[in-house]
């Protein structure tokens, strides 16, 4: 008898309690954007912010209200721009794909140090001690916070460098924000060419401190075919709508700080070769 | 009225959840990787811990005790507190949108949290009445708070350090749980009252 008044008992407060859940579900319904549903289940979902919004539920939001472009998502390229336009009801429009690139090439055997940093293993904290321990203002300091900031794990340091493995990297734009030298820089998928210095010190300094450091000799400006490269603040730039890829920038430089990958050189760029197979 | 401080600081300190009967100690070493998140973690176990010791206890003492089904409580208080977060969850989702913004994603975590039943089960073993179940429940949950916010701080500088390889990551996070709890063994000496 008393199995059966416990088993009443809580059949009672089972129906009661789901009773009261199923009359909530309805009283307390709060309509949920479909589309904003169907647009985060298309989304990439590494939440890393590289759109400006704290996560792909939070964009899949902003673009159902029409506050965002459909191409917001800087990770997924075209393919999501697309699938996302599809449930907009839109046409999709061309996102280019980006990489991030470190404008760095001063490993540990090119640049000078001034001391020898022994702290914290992060970039942010040596920046406190004199902004790090290379002699260069603008040089990589190889400590790594990037690496540890990347959603993606595509960057790693290689002779006190960052470098990015643009198989993995997703142009997300992340380490952009983190890097407290901010000499990384989003660039096309698609382009073979950088500038590997960002140093502003006049060409006799940099070539004090620097093996590998732009000197701001305007041989490459004098080169390009497309005016595509300027020298400004002692510092080569590349207008990336203007380069068409020639290479002659990098072939002219003096100091080789001008990196260009040929398509059928495989060393680390090879997804840049890889993306020119696709087309 | 004295009775009830007495309790309330013996629950946070002395018999810190965490640090001296180790309750919840899950969502301890889960949730505590950023202040941010263990705060916002430590505000949903008080929450819901101050609501369900109130529920439970009247559900044992007004139905559970009178029909002699006191040998079921931990099924029943299972129930009740499973029913009762989820229906937390979707009232604050309709009427206070912002506290489910901030809580909303470490409600279901503590459904069926132990920390929660653990102390709507201590409020019944020791015959705290209304008042003190729902004091010792609150209590208890701000010392949880108090616990995960200090670790949280804690593995936010231990981020940096560099302990030799085979203790990074979680083994140095449990070894750092011990000191605190250790240092918290410091508050048993004390006599009040």
């Amino acid at each position: 008898m008393d199995i059966l008044i416990a088993a009443l008992i809580f059949a009672v407060l089972g129906a009661v309690i789901g009773a009261l859940l199923a009359v909530a579900s309805k009283a307390f319904e709060v309509p949920v954007d479909e589309k904003a549903e169907k647009i985060t289940a298309v989304l990439p979902g590494a939440n890393c912010g590289g759109c400006g919004y704290s996560g792909c539920a939070a964009l899949a939001e902003a673009i159902s209200k029409g506050k965002a472009p459909c191409g917001s998502c800087t990770v997924g390229g075209d393919e999501v721009a697309e699938a996302v336009a599809e449930i907009m009801g839109v046409k999709a429009e061309k996102t280019v794909r980006m990489r991030a690139q470190v404008m760095c090439s001063g490993t540990l055997d090119k640049a000078k140090h001034k001391y020898i940093y022994e702290g914290i293993e992060n970039c942010i904290a040596a920046m406190q001690l004199g902004g790090g321990s290379k002699v260069c203002p603008n040089g990589c300091l190889g400590l790594g916070a990037c690496a540890q900031k990347c959603p993606f794990g595509a960057i790693e340091i290689v002779d006190g460098v960052a470098k990015v493995d643009y198989h993995k990297c997703k142009g997300c734009g992340v380490c952009v924000a983190t890097c407290p030298k901010h000499i990384i820089k989003l660039v096309p998928f698609d382009s073979r060419v950088y500038v590997g210095c960002m140093s502003v010190d006049k060409g006799a300094v940099t070539r004090s401190y620097c093996e590998s450091g732009c000197i701001s000799c305007r041989i490459c400006e004098k080169n390009c075919p497309t005016g595509a490269i300027t020298v400004k603040d002692f510092v080569a730039s590349i207008d990336y709508d203007k380069c068409i890829n020639c290479g002659k920038c990098a072939e002219k430089c003096p100091r080789k700080v001008i990196h260009f990958a040929k398509p059928e050189v495989s060393n680390g760029v090879k997804a840049v070769a890889d993306s020119k197979d696709r087309e | 009225m004295k009775e009830i401080l007495i309790l309330m600081f013996s629950a946070i300190f002395i018999e810190n959840f965490i640090f001296s009967k180790f309750y919840g100690c899950c969502p301890f070493m889960g949730v505590s990787e950023k202040p941010s998140n263990a705060l916002g973690m430590g505000m949903a176990v008080t929450f819901v811990m101050t609501v369900s010791s109130a529920v439970t206890q009247l559900l044992y003492t007004k139905v559970l005790l009178p029909l002699g089904l006191d040998y079921l409580k931990i099924i029943a208080f299972i129930l009740v507190i499973a029913g009762l977060v989820q229906f937390i969850e979707m009232f604050l989702k309709k009427f206070v949108p912002s506290l489910y913004n901030a809580l909303g994603i470490f409600l279901p975590l503590i459904t069926t949290n132990c920390a929660v039943l653990g102390a709507a089960l201590v409020n019944i073993q020791e015959g705290y009445t209304f008042a003190e179940s729902v004091a010792f429940g609150f209590s208890a949950a701000v010392g949880f708070t108090m616990a995960i916010v200090i670790f949280a701080g804690v593995r936010a500088r231990l981020r940096f350090a560099e302990p030799p390889k085979p203790f990074r990551g979680m083994p140095i996070a449990l070894i750092t749980a011990g000191l605190i709890a250790m240092a918290f063994m410091g508050f048993s000496g004390m006599s009040i009252g």
